[in-house]
């Protein structure tokens, strides 16, 4: 287990300068995650414009794992129908091993390569006790989008 | 300084590995590590003498009974009280809601109020929130000084005829902090109040004698000092604990049961309700008499000689900031810091590659944690078996973490 592939650049970048990080005025969802456990903490507010994410904030204190997974869910979900961010969600879940997946993956080595960015989660998925982390921000924007219908 | 390193040899599990290295143990503050004489008086008894106590009209049984009460012998004079002073119960947490249950349900009243400190674990707090909820008994806070001491002039002047108990961490097990319990007993007696003593960190690390302390009720745990888990220690002075209503009932702690009302068994049985942990008590017992053959004053001198190097290594580490008393005669072995941005968690993950097991986050004392301002901490904590090599391992595994992270 290499620790160089759990902590990638681009994960230390968007936890040192995390996207989204500012509260929506009067958003139309929102939920708070926390682990109570360790801590962690994570705030996803969003607006939407009939089906569509129209603006997001992630905000939170928590390791880097939290905090990374959060931001990059931010930038992944901005401007994505509900139908488009199941299905991201969905991707995560399995490349993260939390959901088994039936069908497709397309390279064994690299479940997550079709998620752009957030394939540098996927070094995560072999230290088991911080999964838990990286879910979290995931956990919480289904309670957010939940809570705005 | 006493050298203990020749004692590492009777951990089993200091031979382990932990992700390819030898293990590197500085979480003794949440669970200590067990030598063989105690894994031996917990398999031997199984293997020989397991029945249950109290009870049996056989040999065995009166065997078992008589190892049982042994093992409460033993540790009742571990800590200089009387064996009806002391009954045994499921650890700190279960002693800590015995006695919120059985007296402060009972005698707290609206208007009345517990006095805790900033610096207390959440066993400490949350069973005062939950019978203060039946109560109407107010909790109120003694707050701790810039340089992480207990303000003992702060909490005296909380100190007014309507607190009915004061209850305090002998030892913080994130800040290490030692308070000066005999000092408190006495200005809470002063107030006509009840001191109570969360003693989980103060009896594993230093000689506690409940005399010494005017203590009127005390916990610990079996686990954090060499025993094993499920098994913890309610001592309480003779006449308090006989005039306390017990918070479980059941089977063991009854003189007469009648259809709509029972009498209670002598103390300390009437606080034992159904059959109790006995081999983790006879485990208890053969940790006290491991303890007792090391001697409680080399333990100390052991973790302050320990304690003294870390904080010098780790006070070396640029961005590094300790939380807790720097001057050790003052604190015990549990270090808590923060390096630079790196989130404790991170550190942990990080050191545990390299096979050093450390505690991240707020170590259930969220309300210590809040006043911080510091939501998580790393903490390392240290037990007779840790040597000088354990600290450096641990500094050359926070300057991984440092390189990792990009820290100038």
């Amino acid at each position: 287990m290499s620790l160089n592939e759990l902590y990638r650049e681009v994960i230390l970048d968007h936890y040192r300068a995390p996207r989204h990080h500012n509260h929506l005025d009067s958003p139309d969802g929102s939920a708070q995650g926390n682990n109570p456990l360790c801590g962690d903490e994570v705030t996803i507010e969003l607006n939407l414009n009939g089906d569509r994410v129209s603006d997001v904030a992630a905000i939170g204190v928590g390791c880097s794992i939290s905090q990374a997974s959060a931001s990059m869910m931010s930038e992944a979900v901005f401007g994505k129908t509900r139908e488009e961010i199941d299905e991201l969600v969905r991707k995560f879940k399995v490349m993260m091993a939390i959901e088994e997946s039936a069908e497709e993956v397309v390279d064994p080595d690299r479940p997550g390569s079709a998620l752009g960015d957030l394939e540098a989660l996927q070094g995560v998925r072999k230290f088991p006790v911080r999964i838990k982390c990286a879910d979290l921000p995931w956990i919480t924007l289904e309670q957010a989008l939940e809570s705005a219908e | 300084m006493t050298d203990l390193a020749h004692i590492r040899s009777d951990f089993p599990i200091l031979q382990e590995e932990m992700n390819g290295h030898p293990l590197i143990y500085l979480d003794s503050a949440a669970t200590s590590q067990k030598p063989t004489a105690v894994i031996d008086a917990i398999s031997g008894f199984y293997q020989k003498t397991n029945a249950n106590v109290h009870r049996g009209a056989y040999t065995l049984s009166d065997t078992a009974t008589d190892l049982y009460e042994e093992a409460r012998a033993r540790v009742a004079g571990f800590i200089n009280a009387d064996r009806r002073e002391v009954a045994f119960n499921r650890g700190t947490t279960s002693a800590l809601n015995q006695v919120a249950y059985g007296w402060g349900l009972n005698n707290l009243e609206p208007g009345d109020k517990v006095l805790l400190s900033l610096m207390e674990h959440h066993a400490n707090i949350v069973p005062w929130q939950l019978v203060s909820r039946h109560t109407g008994a107010e909790l109120i806070y003694a707050p701790y000084t810039d340089s992480y001491a207990l303000d003992v002039d702060a909490l005296e002047s909380l100190l007014d005829e309507n607190v009915k108990v004061v209850s305090i961490t002998a030892m913080s097990n994130v800040l290490g902090t030692i308070n000066p319990i005999r000092h408190i007993a006495d200005a809470a007696h002063r107030a006509g109040a009840l001191m109570v003593v969360d003693a989980a960190q103060a009896v594993p690390h230093m000689t506690v004698d409940v005399k010494q302390m005017d203590a009127d009720f005390l916990a610990f745990s079996g686990h954090k000092m060499l025993g094993p888990t499920g098994i913890g220690v309610l001592y309480g002075k003779l006449d308090l604990l006989e005039a306390m209503e017990p918070a479980e009932g059941g089977g063991e702690m009854i003189s007469d049961v009648q259809l709509d009302s029972s009498t209670w068994a002598e103390v300390p049985h009437k606080f034992e309700a159904g059959t109790p942990p006995i081999a983790e008590a006879i485990g208890l017992g053969a940790a006290v008499e491991y303890l007792e053959k090391l001697g409680m004053e080399a333990v100390r001198s052991h973790e302050i000689d320990l304690t003294a190097y870390a904080l010098d290594r780790l006070g070396a580490i640029q961005d590094l900031t300790i939380y807790g008393p720097t001057d050790v005669e003052t604190r015990g072995g549990a270090v808590a810091f923060t390096l630079a941005d790196i989130h404790p968690h991170d550190i942990a993950t990080i050191l545990d590659q390299q096979g050093i097991a450390i505690r991240a986050g707020h170590h259930c004392a969220r309300p210590l944690a809040r006043s911080l301002k510091a939501p998580a901490t790393a903490r390392a904590s240290f037990y007779v078996y840790n040597i000088r090599s354990d600290v450096d391992a641990l500094v050359d595994g926070l300057e991984k973490a440092r390189e990792i992270f990009g820290v100038a």
